[in-house]
């Protein structure tokens, strides 16, 4: 079996489980089978999804440095993958509060959303994530073109938002979403950093790969592999 | 590595939930039954060195709510006690080794007597008194809790403030050695609460040295902690090691933390929103996953008690 292959065939699928593994695990706390949601359950299963929603967007945010960094191009392959699943974990994340926290009581859930301002960044931040997660599919992208970059560089914006969300319903302690926000900066200061090394070399002309989009080039290299695949 | 200690009380030997409801029911019939006026028993205080001892001695009061009692388990797991860690459950993980006895208070300030007091020595004049009250916390989220604990009017008394005392300033103990909370600067050790003193010799505030009809917990505050139920839930100070009597208003952990979200009166009000969220409504620990948050109560219910104390007061400045 190629390569290929094997990541949709084995790799994709097993990855897919493991990140259900959080969502899964909070069903069967919540029916106290594998442990238990404690004295607060609405809060914890608030928590915990919006959690898992941060984690797996800096997970997303960091595939394309560590591919960078690594080599290891066969990572770009679970990036949608990844991206669907902070969809997914913002999604839950929501709902819970909706349902189990607001009770579906209009009055309070529209002075949250207008008078909470960490309430209406995190909603901002699940808006840009419902227009990426409809438009992440290949038809869509091939047909929005340099549009569909555009949009999905929002992922940092998402990133942003996220941790300033975080940040602002914390009391007092800061520690966590300090932590996320260190590894947020990190990704976006990578970022920020390959653009600029580029932008230079692009000056004095050093790397034929400078002049096109770094998603051009891993179309490019998509498009080689899938005929090297049809020719063997 | 967290090693968790296993609770040296067998199952058998803790009440369950049901025979205390009942036992409380059982105590009223046979007060009734006697047709005895219950006047107070007038023991003096003993408090068991242990966690979970049985506290003997102990009346009922006319302040106790009727509502039912959240859990052992859900009282004891779910606390905001910085002093061991800003997550719930940290107290429960973190408290068990802390060593509430021997212990020290010391009274000082703007009082005929004053001194340092063993814990034993400072609650010995003082009767048992059994208050079922709400707990609301500033998070909107509340309880309803059975304390044990003495008046803290009758401990003002005891100690004869001068016309001088205008307020009494409590402390928290600082050993950053048995209290892990305090090895990071979350807030400015050690824990500061206080009152006026019109608040603090209300017949509601309570100095609490137990739940349950048991020892208080080490993570509920042990072993003894201030109870103010018409007032947030930060007021209430832990394992108190001083208790000054002041002329001025004393500092607060909460409002020198941040003074736009905390003030010093912390009463439970709906109207008077926390600056990032709502305080119209609270969620009741232990009402299950589908229940709706329930409207929160002016003063957390206690406006009869309470609501002359603040006659003169804007409330919406003296938050």
């Amino acid at each position: 079996m190629d390569t290929l292959r094997q990541i949709r065939l084995i790799w994709k699928p097993a990855v897919f489980v493991l990140c259900l593994i959080p969502a899964s695990l909070v069903v069967t706390d919540a029916l106290e089978i594998t442990g238990k949601l404690g004295a607060n359950p609405v809060e914890e299963i608030q928590d915990r999804f919006g959690n898992w929603g941060l984690r797996f967007i800096m997970i997303t945010l960091a595939v394309t440095p560590l591919r960078r960094i690594s080599g290891w191009n066969w990572l770009l392959r679970f990036r949608r993958m990844f991206g669907l699943f902070t969809f997914f974990y913002i999604l839950m994340h929501f709902l819970a509060w909706l349902f189990l926290d607001q009770g579906l009581l209009l009055a309070a859930i529209a002075e949250d959303l207008t008078e909470r301002p960490f309430i209406t960044i995190g909603f901002t931040a699940f808006l840009l994530l419902i227009a990426m997660a409809v438009t992440s599919t290949d038809g869509i992208r091939r047909r929005m073109g340099r549009r569909w970059d555009k949009l999905h560089t929002s992922a940092y914006v998402v990133g942003v938002l996220g941790v300033w969300h975080y940040w602002w319903q914390v009391k007092l302690d800061f520690a966590e979403p300090l932590i996320y926000a260190v590894i947020l900066a990190l990704l976006l200061g990578y970022r920020l950093w390959w653009r600029r090394r580029r932008r230079q070399r692009t000056k004095r002309g050093t790397s034929p790969l400078a002049i096109s989009d770094s998603d051009q080039a891993h179309r490019a290299a998509q498009t080689a592999s899938q005929d090297l695949q049809r020719i063997r | 590595m967290l090693i968790r200690k296993r609770a040296d009380v067998r199952p058998s030997e803790i009440t369950s939930r049901e025979n205390y409801l009942n036992r409380r029911s059982f105590m009223k019939s046979g007060v009734i039954a006697g047709g005895v006026a219950f006047a107070g028993p007038g023991f003096g205080a003993v408090v068991p060195r242990e966690p979970r001892d049985k506290l003997d001695d102990v009346s009922s009061s006319e302040f106790s709510t009727d509502e039912t009692p959240n859990s052992y388990e859900d009282i004891t797991t779910y606390n905001n006690y910085y002093e061991f860690g800003t997550a719930k459950e940290d107290p429960f993980e973190n408290a068990g080794d802390f060593r509430a006895r021997p212990w020290t208070i010391t009274v000082d300030g703007h009082a005929e007597k004053t001194g340092s007091f063993l814990f034993d020595d400072f609650i010995k004049p003082f009767d048992l008194e059994e208050r079922i009250y709400r707990m609301r916390c500033v998070e909107a989220w509340s309880m309803v809790i059975p304390w044990v604990g003495i008046s803290l009017a009758a401990v003002v008394k005891h100690f004869k403030p001068l016309s001088s005392a205008k307020y009494v300033a409590f402390e928290t103990l600082v050993d950053p050695v048995q209290m892990p909370g305090q090895r990071r600067r979350v807030l400015d050790w050690p824990y500061r609460e206080g009152l006026t003193i019109a608040e603090a010799t209300n017949p509601l505030a309570i100095l609490a040295v137990g739940i349950y009809g048991e020892v208080m917990p080490n993570q509920n505050g042990a072993p003894v902690r201030l109870v103010v139920p018409w007032k947030y839930g930060f007021k209430g100070i832990k394992s108190i090691v001083r208790m000054s009597f002041v002329d001025k208003q004393p500092k607060t952990s909460w409002n020198m933390a941040a003074s736009n979200e905390y003030g010093f009166y912390a009463n439970v009000n709906p109207e008077v929103n926390h600056p990032r969220w709502s305080q119209a409504r609270e969620r009741r620990i232990g009402a299950g996953l589908f229940a709706a948050k329930q409207p929160t109560l002016m003063w957390n219910g206690y406006g009869e008690h309470v609501a002359h104390l603040y006659t003169d007061l804007d409330l919406r400045k003296n938050y």
